[in-house]
């Protein structure tokens, strides 16, 4: 099954390997992988997607918490939470058929960003399933070109992660655990 | 005032109380060797870098401080790799220094340029690549704050040369660090602590599994106090032993793959484990699913990832192991397990007729007897540094340490080269305590050239080698599991009193079991380093053994002499 990771962690060179280097050293396939800013000045924000049915993809947590360099991690597996992917999908669309295109990019309300003489490039937002689907119907018509951002997740409701680390950083721990000041 | 980058480097080793660092100097540690000079701090020169890592894990094991070693960059930095490695699998704090090219030239193959943080990510606790002169002060504070706490690990520093060259306007920073995303100072729920006292009132057959957390924590006492409270007997993990008096009534000795049989049973009967700062090791616990089978399990330990790591806890505890028992202590009332404990006894008189020592002398010297006979010489107190394959269990089995921090070994990664420099390193911390290098013919042969360290520093140890001609842990498993097809383990070793002889210290020869004491009585009389070479039997294993995979009471046993008795 599909794991969700998200770990907020020092915005410093390297950091990126040491957490990549927990899943690689325990041969998980990271299926997606996004990194950037937040709002709070040196933590970046990190989304990691792991497809396995390994019993052991429970024991990444404790071995993320170990990083010096990171500041909190959730999984978000089994939280209500919202997830998002982009993508962009240059698809081959001489004239004729073009229109038939961009009908069922408006049924999946995706949007034409560019258009050349015999292509044209759709950009979609959407959880994962949506894009794949989207993929899929456009397939026939002859894909030329495929990016994908990578899956960026967020909890619903109070922003458990984020409040943690409001202010004080001092509870970098599963909640089973209580935290001496 | 201005001062260099090298300059601020010693500084603040003095800052963090280092008296003594192990190193090995090169061309982009140059200003930093150059600046050692003014120091007040001594350099103890190794022959190889690797002897320089195990010396700082070495003196940080017996002196509970950190230990630092200090390399070149490239080849002296990759050759700390084994010990820094070593060092994270045992939690020893070490911080190494290495130096780095200049960083305009890092990322273009300059002379001797490694990406060694790259390469030591998975084996430290953590590392720093520093190329600006202000960060090194306040890097050199942070490494030291992460590898002597929580779990203590090595941290590796890479500095390149323009920071150690560099001058700038520098005054030392005494606030305490702040690591956002570190926290070592966890606490168990109360919750749970009373549920651990309730199973620890309610067991009738319980056992403490010591680890080398006891040690780290400074727990000793504690854990004396709860095992006599309770009158639990405490089976103790190789890096634990003398974390628990060894000739202790309710001290049971080593568990696992070259435990006792009676240790090993005791856990398998046990109603109640608790761990108490060890992590189920697989050395220990054998085949999982066989172990341990009717016990509940209490886990005391520092570090959460090994919370159901590889046994899965009824209750964890987690938090340090001294402030854990001290809270825990007040609500434990005395109880008393007689029968369990007589039980044990039983086990115990049937195992004892297998004890090689008590073997009827036939003339024949083996590795046991030269242990049995150097715990009695030294009455059980020297500070004994062992090797890695036979020599270290004979040495965890016959020699009883009842004063802690007097076992150092090599433990999760089985390091053969790490008894000499350890030893080494070990007597830099305890210049007061007899201490013993304990290493076979092979393992010694590794870091040998760390001889020459000590004869150049002139300090005194002793090196007892159990010399059998073969590598003869893997001879072992050949003869068990492969036949006896012995493959690249019969070893042909240079004269090993003339070795000592070559660096100016004293070599002894043993071949028969009556010499044993007299030349062990030598060393200790002896001004010098002594090496003696202890020609053992050759084809002699490390009885009991339980199988790679089995479970822990499905023990290989010494076959009993017909003379000795049928038992």
């Amino acid at each position: 099954m599909r794991h969700t990771f998200v770990a907020l962690v020092e915005d410093i060179p390297g950091v990126l390997n040491r957490v990549v280097s927990v899943f690689r050293r325990r041969m998980f396939n990271i299926e997606s992988l996004t990194v950037s800013n937040t709002h709070q000045p040196g933590i970046s924000r990190i989304t990691i997607v792991v497809d396995s049915d390994k019993t052991d993809v429970d024991r990444i947590m404790p071995y993320m918490h170990k990083l010096i360099n990171v500041i909190q991690v959730e999984d978000l597996t089994y939280e209500p939470c919202v997830s998002r992917d982009l993508a962009m999908v240059k698809v081959s669309a001489p004239p004729e058929k073009r229109s038939a295109i961009m009908q069922l990019a408006e049924v999946f309300r995706a949007r034409i960003v560019d258009v050349a003489s015999d292509t044209l490039i759709i950009e979609i937002t959407g959880d994962k399933e949506k894009i794949d689907s989207f993929v899929e119907v456009l397939q026939p018509y002859g894909i030329v070109e495929l990016v994908r951002t990578g899956i960026i997740a967020m909890e619903r409701g109070v922003p458990k992660l984020l409040n943690k680390t409001n202010g004080n950083h001092k509870t970098k721990m599963p909640a089973e655990y209580e935290v001496v000041s | 005032m201005k001062v260099t980058g090298a300059e601020i480097f010693w500084r603040c080793l003095e800052y963090e109380k280092v008296k003594v660092v192990f190193g090995y100097p090169g061309g982009t540690t140059l200003p930093i060797y150059d600046a050692l000079v003014e120091s007040p701090v001594h350099h103890v020169l190794t022959r190889h870098e690797q002897g320089a890592a195990h010396m700082a894990d070495g003196y940080a094991r017996a002196s509970g401080e950190v230990g630092v070693a200090m390399a070149t960059s490239g080849p002296g930095a990759t050759n700390l790799i084994t010990g820094i490695a070593n060092a994270l699998m045992d939690s020893v704090p070490i911080v190494c220094i290495t130096g780095q090219v200049a960083s305009p030239f890092i990322g273009y193959d300059a002379f001797q340029e490694t990406d060694v943080t790259g390469i030591t990510l998975p084996i430290t606790k953590h590392n720093y690549l520093v190329t600006d002169p202000y960060q090194i002060a306040p890097t050199i504070k942070e490494a030291f704050f992460i590898a002597r706490s929580g779990r203590p690990g090595p941290v590796l520093i890479d500095i390149t040369k323009d920071a150690q060259q560099a001058e700038i306007d520098w005054e030392y920073d005494s606030s305490p660090v702040q690591l956002t995303g570190y926290r070592p100072d966890l606490s168990p729920m109360p919750a749970d602590l009373k549920a651990a006292v309730d199973l620890i009132q309610n067991a009738q057959r319980p056992v403490i599994l010591a680890g080398h957390g006891i040690l780290i924590s400074g727990a000793m006492e504690e854990v004396l106090e709860f095992a006599e409270r309770t009158q639990t007997p405490v089976a103790s993990t190789l890096l634990g032993l003398s974390a628990f008096p060894g000739t202790h009534p309710l001290s049971l000795g080593m568990m696992g793959m070259h435990g006792e049989a009676w240790v090993n049973q005791t856990i398998q009967e046990a109603d109640l484990l608790l761990a108490f700062g060890m992590r189920f090791d697989d050395r220990v616990t054998g085949k999982l699913s066989h172990f341990a089978p009717k016990a509940h399990k209490i886990h005391i330990e520092i570090d959460p990832s090994e919370i159901n790591k590889n046994i899965p806890v009824d209750i964890a505890l987690v938090g340090d192991l001294k402030e854990t028992l001290q809270k825990i202590l007040p609500s434990v009332k005395p109880v008393t397990h007689d029968d369990w404990l007589n039980t044990i006894q039983e086990w115990k008189g049937d195992s004892s007729v297998r004890d090689i020592q008590n073997l009827p002398d036939s003339g024949h010297l083996y590795a046991a007897h030269v242990v049995n006979d150097l715990w009695r010489a030294t009455n059980g107190e020297a500070l004994i540094v062992s090797d890695v394959g036979q020599n270290q269990m004979w040495t965890a089995q016959y020699y009883r340490h009842d004063k802690p921090y007097t076992v150092i070994t090599s433990g999760g990664l089985g390091t053969m080269g790490f008894g000499l420099p350890a030893a080494i390193g070990a007597k830099f911390a305890r210049p007061d305590m007899e201490v013993w290098a304990i290493a076979g013919d092979g393992g010694f042969q590794m870091t040998q050239a760390e001889l020459s360290t000590l004869a150049q520093e002139g300090i005194k140890i002793n090196v007892a080698i159990l010399n059998n001609g073969y590598l003869g842990m893997v001879r072992q498993w050949q003869e068990f599991f492969y036949d006896k097809r012995y493959s690249a383990t019969p070893m042909k070793s240079p004269d090993f009193v003339k070795i000592a002889e070559a660096h100016g210290l004293t070599g002894l020869r043993v071949t028969r079991r009556d010499e044993v004491m007299d030349a062990i009585h030598t060393a200790q009389n002896t001004p010098g380093t002594v090496v003696i070479d202890f020609r053992v039997e050759k084809e002699d294993s490390v009885y009991p053994m339980v199988p790679s995979g089995a479970a822990i009471d499905k023990m290989i046993r010494r076959p009993v002499p017909q003379s000795v008795g049928n038992k």
